[in-house]
């Protein structure tokens, strides 16, 4: 549940809203949320031009040491100041980024991925299938997502692959969920019965009707997974159990910033922290933004 | 008066069904307890035993390229590494029933004395941080509702909104850095000073920054919901009719408000403990705290399955009850929800 609020209180009665529905998104002016989807929409683009070109256009690369250089603070040099090894800390942050930003969409992808093919499976189904398919979805949402993240991580130390499985295998059931909602209000509709009766399998009507009917709410659910991706894999990387560290990613930055912050390197936690809080935001409010734009289409 | 007696029994009548509902509740929450937690364990032996890692070389360390052939065999038999993961999960089973977790390898000290030392400690952070945390957005959320959309309300939630993009670790490092580093007042991590004896005022000057990472992390969202369903409740008839019986502005809030607003708020706190835990595991990590959650990382970084184990399925028994405790008080709080699950 990863949802920016800002301050607009509701005026309109939310009389109809579940109690999940008020927490997750709150009653907002629609014009407040476009304008918050375009800010966000406007910083990320920022800081995935950031990400791309900046590793590209750099003149010095992001793994050059240079130990005469060694921590210093934020000057017209170095933007973000230099880490113990003397790299530049505007360069290096911005291939960490990259990385981070890409884990997190790959992440989000099979997730979403994963969470539509069982969401909708499942409501097709119905019946018991569909019952013992939500328990497995609860058994799996009462394990603390980051525990399972460690577990999968350390079984698997140091490769790419085991942090995306992780972050994927822990995020899918929301998606999950909200596909199978949406797919179990087509269910009932006219056209689905007509499909069913001119003698169409339930894999074909999941195909041409369900997966596609879902598509946009399966969408908007992977947007508002990526802030979750984001700090998942920063987390993973900081504990140490992730990416290794001389691969630049927010969270082994975060984490090289621990030893720095004890020797008075403020910029190497505020930089990258900053941006991990610029990226989550925008990224939720582009996502606030989706969910309001799809709840007035339906 | 003969009027209100039908009332009275009919409420006696809903206060029974409302308990045969709680009972309800209670029994298939705990059916379905059984189940999950069987599963996580299976998941983590199974895990353990696809990954590529041979535990022998972790428990050895350095000294495994100098151990012999026989040597290896010998431990690798003494440590029940031969067994295959679905046979050892079966063990672990039927030895957890009886009270015995197995040997923590990275503790070196069975995996029931490993949890029995460190709980209390992180309970008493976590407890304390996210009692802070409850106590300051309630008060937070009753000085804001008296003003929607003013000063206040809109500075909590900015402030609340970019804190909530900060995981608990960048908060913590922060604290660190400014606190125990730029200002030096406080101490940076363990439970006492290197050297000095393990006191309560040693432990309490040494838990304020770790107490204060957690309120921090848990305080935005609480605030931020506590807000969402205050403006609703704002907007709601009873509180407009209150408003126009003349009641001033803080029995509105107080009286009207704020009961109404604990319902959904319990239900956020019981969904939170997840997050809570996981803040404790980057909080204790950062701080050298030594309680549970930081035992879950040295736990996994060495391959400690046995207490991976132990760790998973505490967690997840914990996180079940709690979402059974706040279900249980949701429905205590608001007789118009019904037990469906």
């Amino acid at each position: 549940m990863f949802s920016s609020r800002t301050s607009s209180p509701a005026t309109s009665g939310p009389a109809a809203a579940s109690v999940l529905r008020q927490v997750v998104l709150p009653e907002r002016s629609r014009a407040g949320k476009r304008a918050g989807a375009l800010i966000g929409a406007a910083v990320l683009a920022v800081i995935v031009a950031y990400a791309v070109f900046v590793p590209l256009i750099a003149g010095t690369d992001q793994k050059l040491t240079d130990f005469s250089s060694a921590r210093l603070p934020p000057s017209s040099g170095h933007l973000f100041g230099t880490d113990h090894a003397g790299r530049d800390l505007f360069v290096r942050l911005a291939s960490g980024l990259r990385i981070s930003l890409l884990i997190a969409a790959l992440c989000a992808v099979l997730a979403m991925v994963l969470g539509m093919l069982v969401g909708a499976a499942s409501a097709t189904l119905g019946g018991r299938a569909d019952r013992s398919i939500m328990r497995c979805i609860d058994a799996v949402n009462a394990v603390p997502h980051l525990l399972l993240g460690v577990v999968i991580v350390a079984m698997f130390r140091g490769s790419v692959t085991a942090i995306v499985a992780s972050i994927a295998l822990t995020h899918w059931t929301q998606v999950a969920r909200i596909v199978r909602a949406e797919v179990l209000s087509l269910r009932g509709l006219e056209y689905v019965e007509a499909s069913y009766l001119l003698g169409r399998t339930r894999t074909q009507v999941l195909r041409r009707h369900f997966l596609p009917a879902a598509l946009g709410q399966g969408t908007v659910a992977t947007v508002m997974l990526l802030p979750h991706a984001i700090w998942h894999e920063s987390t993973l990387s900081f504990l140490g159990l992730g990416l290794s560290p001389d691969r630049a990613s927010l969270g082994t930055l975060l984490q090289e910033a621990q030893t720095e912050v004890m020797l008075g390197g403020w910029w190497a936690l505020a930089f990258p922290a900053l941006l991990l809080v610029c990226t989550t935001l925008a990224i939720a409010a582009c996502g606030n933004g989706l969910v309001s734009t799809t709840a007035g289409r339906s | 008066m003969p009027a209100q007696a039908p009332l009275l029994s009919g409420r006696q009548a809903g206060r029974r069904h409302r308990r045969a509902d709680l009972r309800t509740i209670i029994f298939r929450r705990c059916v379905l307890a059984v189940p999950v937690v069987l599963g996580v364990s299976l998941l983590v032996f199974l895990l353990a035993g696809i990954s590529p890692f041979n535990p022998l070389t972790a428990y050895l360390g350095d000294r495994y390229v100098q151990a012999s052939v026989e040597q290896r065999q010998q431990l690798a038999e003494a440590l029940n590494l031969e067994t295959s993961w679905f046979s050892a999960w079966l063990q672990w089973i039927g030895s957890a029933l009886t009270g015995d977790l197995g040997y923590s390898r990275v503790f070196r000290q069975p995996v029931t004395a490993v949890l029995s030392e460190r709980m209390p400690w992180t309970l008493l952070v976590a407890g304390t941080g996210l009692f802070l945390a409850v106590v300051s957005s309630l008060l937070m959320a009753v000085r804001c509702a008296y003003r929607p959309g003013g000063f206040l309300d809109r500075a909590v939630g900015a402030g609340a909104t970019v804190l909530q993009g900060l995981p608990p670790f960048v908060i913590s490092l922060g604290l660190l850095g400014v606190f125990a580093v730029a200002a030096g007042w406080l101490p940076g991590g363990g439970l006492a000073d290197p050297g000095a004896e393990l006191s309560a005022g040693q432990v309490a000057r040494h838990m304020v920054l770790p107490v204060l990472a957690t309120a921090l992390s848990q305080l935005p969202w609480l605030v931020l919901s506590l807000r969402t369903s205050t403006a609703g409740i704002q907007a709601s008839d009873a509180v407009r009719g209150a408003r126009l019986r003349g009641l001033s502005e803080r029995t509105v809030v107080r009286k009207h408000v704020l009961p109404a607003a604990l319902a959904p708020f319990i239900a956020v706190l019981g969904s939170r403990l997840p997050e809570v835990i996981v803040g404790a595991v980057l909080i204790e990590t950062v701080f050298s705290w030594p309680g549970l959650a930081a035992a879950v990382v040295s736990s996994a970084q060495a391959l400690d399955f046995a207490l991976l184990a132990a760790l998973t399925v505490l967690t997840t028994i914990t996180v079940l009850a709690a979402s059974l405790l706040a279900d249980l008080l949701y429905m205590l709080l608001d007789p118009r929800v019904t037990a469906d699950v």
